[in-house]
């Protein structure tokens, strides 16, 4: 089919992308009648089951509806009190300082940490070794919590316990005497595969002539990361640093370990607000210790964003 | 500066390919000097074996005397540019010159010095504090040069240095290259699958074919005298006719060749419906030879002449500037030969190929190898 002339297209002019202003052409041909028809049914599950949970959050977070009792019947609204109440719960203050000792030291620090040297070891590594310890680290990552939960009790158990059979060290209870050192280990180890594989990417985008530039001119391996492989992968670093600290924040798998004991030493945020939910039974206050949670995770998507385009 | 010896040398991938089988050659100090060859033969191997980027699995390498076969390539004392140049896109060019002072913890102020100068030497003056991205390809380049340079290796290796540029650029950096390669006197190793760019750069070529040596000498052996087929058939812009022949005399008058060191008789040899004269004290009369004779060395002429010629009609005549190469029907066996483009005959013209009896090359017809005792190169 020959195409009329005046279809050819122009050249877009350099530094003015050529996009359409105002609304989009209804590309599908569907019509807006059908094309709404269509969404609907997605439309309806998302709001049922996303939309009006979170909204319903925030409601009952500004009430005092609790599981049982006469407020379960009949909540009152009590306004802001149980956000003023939170700014001066200490049990609260814990959670949020666990919560960050937990992302800095199984996110920020261990998964990023061990899953770049991995990917780093490995790019080098023969091939069917890399396959086994990327079989390996994977399986941490796709087995059930629940699984991997129960693997791990059993690994740091007091009396039959691996890892006191490994060290000579009957009798200690790990999960008790070091309870957050265990959390961080377990979840370095469980969450190590997502950024080995983002960081295993990463690094073929850079030429390999650069690294053996660095090679050619003597640069120790430590230079050759320095000033070769993270300049290239920074980008990659920040979005997987983003991720797995939301991800982590928002981990629910340290109840599984120690459901937020002993006394409060491993609650972390999440197992603060289930506690406190099911165990006190007040629905109103951790409703509203939920919304402080997703207004961090805001701020913290926030400030990714701003330096991601502070970059480009 | 250092020369390079390497001896016996092969470098074997684990899936067992030789990429360099058994290679031995020595480049001399401050020598320019191309390994050329068709893609897969086996020269950019050899190149990284030299920088150490690949571990030889057998033989040596050494640079200035010294074995650095199983030295990490920081240590060998080589610089590199890479094809693709390996600038660092976020470093200014004067931080790409410098890295390599910069690893062996140069004072930044000498480290500017080092800048200034070698940004002088290859007109990169004003860019120093632009990055790579805002660079041309021939500036991108110098710039991967310079940074060759300031790292004062005693060897600079250069795989595929021009083909990264466009044509016109090429020609540019072939004269700016040659120019810098003399000026510094350094030893220099450059790999190329371009023909014309190994004979205009390099002081000696060494012709690879699967990872073997098929020829070594300066670019007017191999392109005059070509020690195979293969190489024949390798060099040289328009390609050499090599043609199926029979030794038919090994003497039409018993002079020696004119200019012939070894004062081989002048024979015949029949090719393509005719003869031509050769050099034939090597081959009896009667023996099957493959004939290689380049284009540029028949004479084509449209009178009859006397002695040894090929005769027959012109297909067709291809312009290449100011010469034009012209495909002739000599029964049933197409030849070329260029011609001035003024005496460019039209198609089906009768003419007559001529050529000296020290340009006719011959070949064994089985192993493609010159037959011996041929006539030496000529200026």
């Amino acid at each position: 089919m020959a195409t009329p002339p005046e279809s050819v297209p122009v050249p877009p002019v350099p530094g003015r992308p050529a996009r359409v202003r105002g609304p989009a052409q209804d590309v599908a041909g569907l019509g807006i009648g059908r094309a709404v028809g269509f969404l609907a049914p997605a439309l309806l599950l998302i709001g049922a089951f996303l939309v009006f949970p979170a909204i319903w959050t925030i409601y009952i977070g500004i009430t005092n509806y609790r599981l049982t009792g006469v407020e379960a019947v009949s909540p009152s609204i009590v306004g802001l009190s149980n956000y003023t109440r939170a700014l001066n719960d200490a049990l609260f203050h814990n959670a949020l300082w666990l919560t960050l000792l937990f992302v800095l030291g199984s996110a920020i620090i261990g998964q990023n940490i061990l899953g770049f040297a991995l990917a780093w070891t490995m790019r080098r590594a023969r091939p069917a070794v890399r396959r086994t310890v990327e079989a390996l680290v994977l399986l941490a990552w796709i087995l059930p919590s629940t699984v991997v939960a129960y693997l791990w009790i059993a690994f740091f158990d007091r009396d039959t316990g691996t890892l006191n059979s490994i060290l000579g060290t009957q009798g200690t209870a790990w999960l008790i005497d070091y309870p957050m050192v265990c959390l961080v280990l377990f979840n370095t180890w469980r969450g190590t595969a997502f950024s080995m594989m983002l960081y295993s990417s990463a690094l073929q985008a850079v030429p390999p002539s650069q690294l053996e530039s660095a090679r050619m001119v003597g640069a120790s391996g430590w230079q050759t990361l320095r000033d070769i492989v993270f300049p290239h992968i920074r980008g990659h670093v920040l979005t997987n640093t983003l991720l797995i600290s939301l991800w982590t924040a928002n981990d629910f798998s340290p109840f599984l370990l120690t459901k937020g004991g002993p006394n409060h030493e491993s609650e972390t945020v999440p197992v603060y607000i289930y506690n406190v939910a099911l165990q006190g039974g007040e629905l109103g206050y951790s409703s509203a210790i939920s919304f402080l949670l997703l207004i961090a995770n805001l701020l913290v998507a926030l400030l990714y964003l701003r330096l991601l385009r502070r970059r480009s | 500066m250092a020369g390079i010896d390497i001896e016996g040398l092969a470098t074997v991938y684990p899936n067992g390919v030789r990429a360099v089988d058994g290679l031995d050659l020595t480049v001399a100090d401050g020598e320019f000097f191309a390994l050329l060859g068709p893609s897969g033969c086996g020269k950019t191997t050899l190149l990284r074996t030299i920088a150490g980027l690949e571990s030889a699995t057998e033989g040596t390498v050494r640079i200035d005397s010294a074995d650095v076969t199983r030295l990490e390539p920081g240590k060998r004392g080589v610089a590199m540019v890479f094809q693709d140049y390996a600038l660092f896109p976020h470093m200014t060019v004067s931080e790409n010159i410098t890295y390599p002072l910069k690893v062996r913890r140069v004072a930044p102020s000498t480290r500017a010095e080092v800048a200034e100068r070698t940004s002088g030497e290859l007109s990169l003056h004003g860019l120093l504090e632009r990055r790579p991205g805002q660079l041309s390809g021939g500036q991108q380049q110098r710039v991967a040069l310079a940074r060759a340079i300031a790292s004062e290796g005693k060897v600079l290796l250069l795989d595929e240095p021009l083909s990264n540029l466009d044509a016109r650029l090429r020609l540019e950096a072939r004269t700016f290259l040659k120019k810098l390669q003399k000026d510094l006197g350094i030893t220099t190793v450059f790999v190329t699958h371009d023909q014309a760019e190994a004979l205009a750069l390099a002081d000696r070529i060494a012709v690879m074919q699967d990872g073997k040596l098929r020829q070594l000498g300066s670019p007017r052996e191999v392109f005059a005298r070509p020690s195979n087929t293969f190489v024949a058939n390798f060099i040289g812009s328009t390609p050499m006719n090599l043609v199926p022949g029979v030794v038919s005399a090994s003497s039409i008058d018993g002079r020696p060749v004119d200019g012939g060191s070894n004062g081989s008789a002048v024979g015949a040899v029949s090719l393509a419906g005719g003869s031509l004269p050769a050099a034939t004290a090597s081959a009896p009369a009667g023996a099957e030879v493959t004939v290689g004779i380049r284009p540029e060395y028949l004479t084509l002429s449209t009178r009859d002449v006397s002695g040894p010629s090929l005769r027959g009609s012109v297909v067709v005549a291809e312009n290449l500037g100011t010469m034009s190469l012209v495909s002739v029907d000599c029964d049933g066996t197409l030849i070329g030969v260029t011609v001035p483009e003024e005496d460019e005959p039209a198609p089906g013209t009768p003419v007559v190929l001529t050529a000296s009896a020290q340009r006719v090359l011959l070949y064994d017809k089985e192993s493609g190898e010159l037959l011996a005792r041929q006539p030496a190169v000529v200026g």
